[in-house]
């Protein structure tokens, strides 16, 4: 994307000065009604359609889910969940896996390679993959495990969220094909009130824990998702908080200046030692007498 | 007359010593630009981030395997004893520069020891953490809360390894006539006697 201008950076990884940022654009999101999927995959196909992607062929592994999980080429995938919310109640969740698009995004905070991850003002984290040096930093720091790299090219790989669409006025794909109108794209602020809405509605329908998920430990996503179980994400292998992990937070927060002015602090109280108290040398004399 | 030099080090040992300098130096520099994006320009030296990130690993298990070269040849001077306690107490005399006021030392004093075991300390978590996150080889196997632990550590140890190295080479400029033991692997009689007499003595018996 080197020779498309963006000036709508918010944040851009192992960059310590200011982005060009002078074009500030409508935070969007993306809203993803899980009450309203029929795991029809229309999406998953939309999106290897859209940026030209064709996964390897798999072997059917005995569930609906295929891929089993993200890859390099596939930045979406649909999760199936088969589960017993109470006893005996068994319940089919379907889950749209792929990039949540942090408002904090823990892949941008522990990438070392200026420019390979960028954030938009619209709130979309983009891989930059000309500037990605296959380090693998990002899938530490993504608390939802959904950077893949690439074992051809050595470059991590997620959704864009469509930024190449959202930049010219166009909802992502996924959204344009969806056949029941599961997924929706607007403003973030729009997204979340349809989102509550929405809960809203399953609430009145018997699912007193519907809710919408948009996880304040992130600083909030601008992907979400309307659940029926808003209280258990984990029903649908969704962390309940999740945040940058603690040791990502000191390893890329307070470790780099404190290393920093500890290394050059060194260097420093050495010079000044020694030209305050000189070097330990023999004394003249001692030379002489050996 | 021309002083009288003692041997210090063997060939093969400043031969390791200078090849884990070298590599301590490459792996270091393609570490740090990793570590701070004000330090990412050293990148360029190794062609770039992503030769930087392929080579860095190599250079830093060199380092490790070269270094228990030497760890096996020098660890039994460096155990820390009774004596260095005493020394220890008079640490600042020694960077006060009044060395009249120091216990006698063997081979190595206590800061030297320190500073060894660091190395070797810091070394031994480096190679550890480092293969948990080694990528393309290692690092798919691994599980992402391991290796989150796993690249805190490294960047810690790498940090006390440098902080270590900076005192050890400082410590060779500080004191005088110290750099020949490992340039050319003699010392002259009269910096033994000053800075090292229980080893002097050592050396000299029976002369």
């Amino acid at each position: 994307m080197a020779s498309l201008q963006s000036q709508d950076v918010v944040a851009r990884s192992a960059t310590t000065t200011a982005t060009p940022s002078v074009r500030q654009t409508p935070e969007v999101a993306k809203l993803i009604d899980e009450s309203k999927c029929i795991g029809c995959k229309a999406c998953q196909v939309a999106c290897m359609t859209w940026n030209d992607l064709r996964d390897e062929v798999g072997t059917n592994v005995g569930v609906y889910d295929n891929p089993t999980d993200l890859t390099p080429t596939s930045w979406t995938v649909m999760k199936f969940f088969e589960v017993e919310p109470t006893q005996g109640s068994l319940e089919w969740l379907i889950r749209k896996d792929g990039c949540m698009h942090c408002e904090d995004p823990g892949c941008l905070k522990a990438c070392p390679s200026p420019g390979a991850i960028v954030k938009y003002s619209n709130g979309i984290v983009d891989f930059v993959s000309e500037n990605c040096i296959g380090c693998g930093y990002c899938v530490k720091g993504c608390p939802f495990d959904v950077p893949r790299i690439s074992q051809k090219d050595n470059k991590a790989y997620k959704c864009t969220l469509c930024s190449d669409r959202v930049a010219v006025g166009l909802e992502p794909a996924c959204v344009k094909t969806c056949p029941t109108g599961a997924i929706s794209f607007g403003t973030k602020a729009e997204m979340v009130s349809y989102g509550e809405k929405r809960a809203g509605e399953l609430r009145e329908r018997g699912f007193q824990k519907a809710g919408l998920y948009n996880p304040q430990g992130v600083g909030g996503t601008h992907v979400m998702y309307v659940m029926k179980h808003a209280d258990r994400p984990e029903l649908e292998d969704l962390p309940a908080d999740p945040r940058i992990d603690p040791m990502v937070a000191v390893w890329k927060g307070l470790a780099k200046p404190l290393a920093v002015a500890g290394m050059i602090g060194a260097v420093v109280a050495g010079f000044f030692h020694y030209m305050k108290v000189g070097p330990i040398e023999e004394k003249a004399g001692e030379k002489e007498d050996a | 007359m021309a002083e009288r030099m003692l041997r210090r080090y063997e060939d093969r040992d400043r031969m390791n010593h200078w090849f884990i300098a070298l590599m301590f130096v490459l792996a270091g520099l393609s570490g740090l630009a990793f570590f701070h994006p004000s330090m990412y320009f050293f990148s360029n030296l190794f062609g770039g981030g992503s030769w930087a990130r392929i080579l860095h690993p190599f250079l830093g298990v060199l380092m490790a395997l070269s270094f228990l070269g030497l760890f096996l040849r020098l660890w039994k001077e460096n155990r820390i004893t009774a004596a260095d306690r005493e020394w220890k107490a008079h640490m600042g005399d020694m960077l006060r520069g009044e060395k009249a006021k120091l216990p006698p030392v063997g081979k190595y004093n206590y800061g030297q020891k320190v500073v060894f075991w660091l190395m070797a300390v810091s070394l031994l978590v480096l190679l550890a953490t480092g293969l948990l996150f080694w990528r393309p080889y290692f690092a798919p196997s691994v599980p992402i809360p391991v290796a989150r632990a796993a690249v805190l550590l490294h960047a810690i140890s790498a940090v006390v390894l440098i902080l270590a190295t900076i005192v050890h080479v400082y410590a060779a400029i500080w004191v005088k006539g110290t750099v020949r033991a490992m340039t050319r692997g003699t010392v002259s009689e009269s910096w033994a006697r000053l800075n090292h007499p229980l080893w002097h003595q050592d050396v000299t018996k029976g002369r």
